[in-house]
């Protein structure tokens, strides 16, 4: 690694950061769905975020390395966020709302990530649990707000910009959903790509380490969870615009097992990880569950314990060697230089 | 109900989560295994005794070996068949691998013995109460005092005083080394695990009674689990057992005293804990 003189490593680092064919091919593919898929945008649209929710949870673990297993709390805070505000007309405006709801997730997120950051990864495990847990009973116990276990019922979303109604078909609500799903996926590659993101990997393969160069390693983890917790929001928010719906499932601890399954079955840490697998767990979940819709789990559970058996390595490198190959194409080779380290 | 009364009911129920959690402690504590399908091995004991007291009508007294023993013998198969390739691995993994667990016994116990809550018989001469000292105790709270106290006891001797004790010790401390010494490491692992999962299915069918049992058990109860581990810290077996009476009382009172807060009073003193102690109560301040 230090064999690599600085400049030739930035210039590295910069054509990583490049768009790829592949990727073109990729966002182009996913735009031509809208006019391919015609009567399928139902689960488009719920593809669309449930892929933002997986690149956030990608942005904390695959890049940062921090297990949850709570995540579904920044989710439900967005959805219900989102929720109230068209239901009291407070914000009527769709994507002003979005933005709303994302900051209330990453304000939550901000304050929580004091606590995530002490201890261990087993303390860790259970704060991420225990605050999730804690949000839903809050949801729970202030029914008269947030409708308690009816949920959040009556929710009519404006228009789009104040242009675009959503229709009966769904078509707005998807393109809506992919466009803001683009937007921040942008971002998001923006984000891992530059010097705050590379020092993030070096935080991941060896905090330790990371903070001997000089990385102030607690801030850069505090600033990336909030960051994910806002694209969390984010999500929650368009899952409550698309389906006019907030429930206390949002909170659940099957939405933040069910979206660490959808990140593994995509790969971790090269962002397009969670939408490859979003589309593939919702493709999935529609076959396995039409055969038992009410023992669906049990083969996600079958799916989690045969990845990590087979070796998530093994898997990703031998099964899906044709997602490896275009991965390559995503410019996954930058997570794999050695030891990722900052420059 | 009194204050008494309320410490009376809390410390049965933090014994309880003790016995429980125990077998966590060790694997998680001390072999640093995270399983979050702990709670399955509960489920699994509560379940046979279950079966056994209420299908084939053996005593209540009598099924709580047998569901020790069918608890280990299922922790025994998985270990030696599942958790022991992923002793090495990362915590991620190990994660992903037990919520799969927990998520298949959910929905096989779902389908095997249907979704709602189901109850032990009890014998009655546990159902009624006992006066001590103008102290209204319950029996059946009275003998989870008596029995988990023994286990405590039984388990502090065990891992402290016997030989099986110092060479679980020694595994943990360093396997390399205490293979050099000819201690068979793997064996050591596959009965602790065993053992503790033989202690979750004991707690799971002393405990249907008090926390009820559905199929759904493992992941109710999966957070009290990990508060034990991490409130009473890794380094010893009190440091849990503390923790658990904490928990217990903590629960208790909380539900009687402020109802509406309900299960927020456990949630926010673990979080001061955390913040006033991140490595848990009695854990060494330099991690493992």
């Amino acid at each position: 690694m230090t064999a690599i003189p600085h400049e030739a490593m930035g210039r590295q680092l910069v054509a990583a950061a490049r768009w790829r064919p592949a990727e073109w091919v990729f966002w182009l593919f996913a735009a031509a769905t809208v006019l391919l898929f015609p009567d399928r945008y139902l689960i488009l649209t719920e593809v669309a975020w449930l892929g933002l929710f997986a690149l956030s949870l990608d942005l904390i673990l695959g890049y940062a390395g921090i297990v949850s297993l709570g995540h579904a709390a920044f989710f439900g805070i967005g959805a219900y966020s989102a929720g109230l505000l068209a239901k009291h007309g407070l914000i009527n405006e769709p994507v002003l709302a979005l933005v709303v709801a994302g900051f209330a997730a990453a304000v939550v997120g901000f304050l929580t990530s004091f606590l995530v950051m002490r201890g261990s990864d087993l303390t860790r495990l259970m704060v991420t649990l225990a605050i999730a847990l804690v949000l839903r009973e809050l949801a729970n116990r202030f029914s008269d707000i947030t409708g308690g276990f009816d949920g959040l019922q009556g929710i009519t979303v404006a228009p789009v910009l104040g242009l675009f109604e959503f229709d009966l078909f769904g078509k707005v609500g998807y393109i809506y959903c992919l466009s803001v799903l683009f937007l921040l996926f942008v971002l998001a590659r923006r984000i891992v790509h530059s010097p705050f993101g590379l020092s993030l990997r070096a935080i991941r393969n060896n905090p330790l380490r990371a903070a001997a160069i000089g990385i102030p390693v607690n801030r850069r983890l505090i600033w990336i969870y909030t960051v994910a917790a806002f694209y969390a929001g984010v999500a929650g928010a368009l899952f409550t615009q698309s389906s006019a719906i907030a429930s206390l499932d949002v909170f659940a601890f099957d939405r933040s097992a069910d979206l660490m399954l959808v990140l593994v079955i995509g790969g971790t840490g090269y962002l397009y990880g969670g939408l490859i697998g979003a589309a593939i767990f919702k493709l999935l979940q529609q076959e396995v569950s039409s055969l038992t819709p009410q023992y669906w789990q049990f083969w996600i559970g079958l799916v989690l314990v045969v990845i990590v058996l087979l070796g998530r390595q093994r898997i990703e490198s031998a099964v899906t060697f044709v997602p490896r190959r275009i991965a390559r194409l995503f410019g996954k080779e930058i997570a794999a230089l050695p030891g990722g380290e900052a420059p | 109900m009194t204050a008494l009364t309320i410490l009376f009911d809390g410390v049965a129920y933090g014994m309880l989560l003790f016995v429980l959690a125990s077998g966590l402690a060790v694997t998680l504590g001390l072999m640093n295994f995270v399983n979050l399908a702990h709670g399955a091995f509960a489920m699994a004991g509560g379940y046979a005794c279950v079966i056994l007291v209420n299908r084939l009508g053996l005593p209540f007294f009598a099924a709580l070996p047998l569901a020790f023993v069918a608890a280990a013998l299922i922790g025994a198969v998985l270990e030696r068949l599942l958790y022991r390739h992923l002793y090495g691995r990362s915590h991620l993994d190990q994660v992903l691998f037990t919520i799969g667990l927990v998520f298949m016994s959910v929905t096989a116990t779902d389908y095997l013995m249907g979704s709602q809550q189901v109850f032990v018989q009890i014998p009655d001469y546990l159902r009624s109460q006992i006066d001590v000292f103008g102290l209204g105790v319950g029996r059946y709270r009275l003998m989870i005092i008596v029995i988990c106290g023994l286990l405590t006891v039984a388990l502090q001797l065990i891992l402290g005083r016997t030989r099986f004790g110092s060479r679980l010790r020694a595994a943990v401390d360093d396997p390399r080394a205490a293979t050099g010494l000819g201690i068979n490491v793997g064996q050591v692992f596959a009965l602790t695990f065993a053992f503790g999962s033989g202690l979750a299915g004991l707690g799971g069918a002393l405990g249907a009674e008090i926390l009820g049992l559905d199929p759904y058990f493992p992941l109710k109860f999966m957070i009290y689990f990990l508060i034990v581990v991490s409130v009473g810290g890794t380094s010893t077996i009190t440091g849990p057992f503390m923790a658990s009476l904490l928990l217990g009382v903590a629960d208790v009172a909380g539900k009687y005293y402020v109802p509406k807060l309900g299960a927020f009073v456990i949630y926010a003193l673990m979080i001061v804990i955390l913040i006033w102690r991140p490595n848990g109560l009695f854990g060494r301040t330099a991690t493992r």
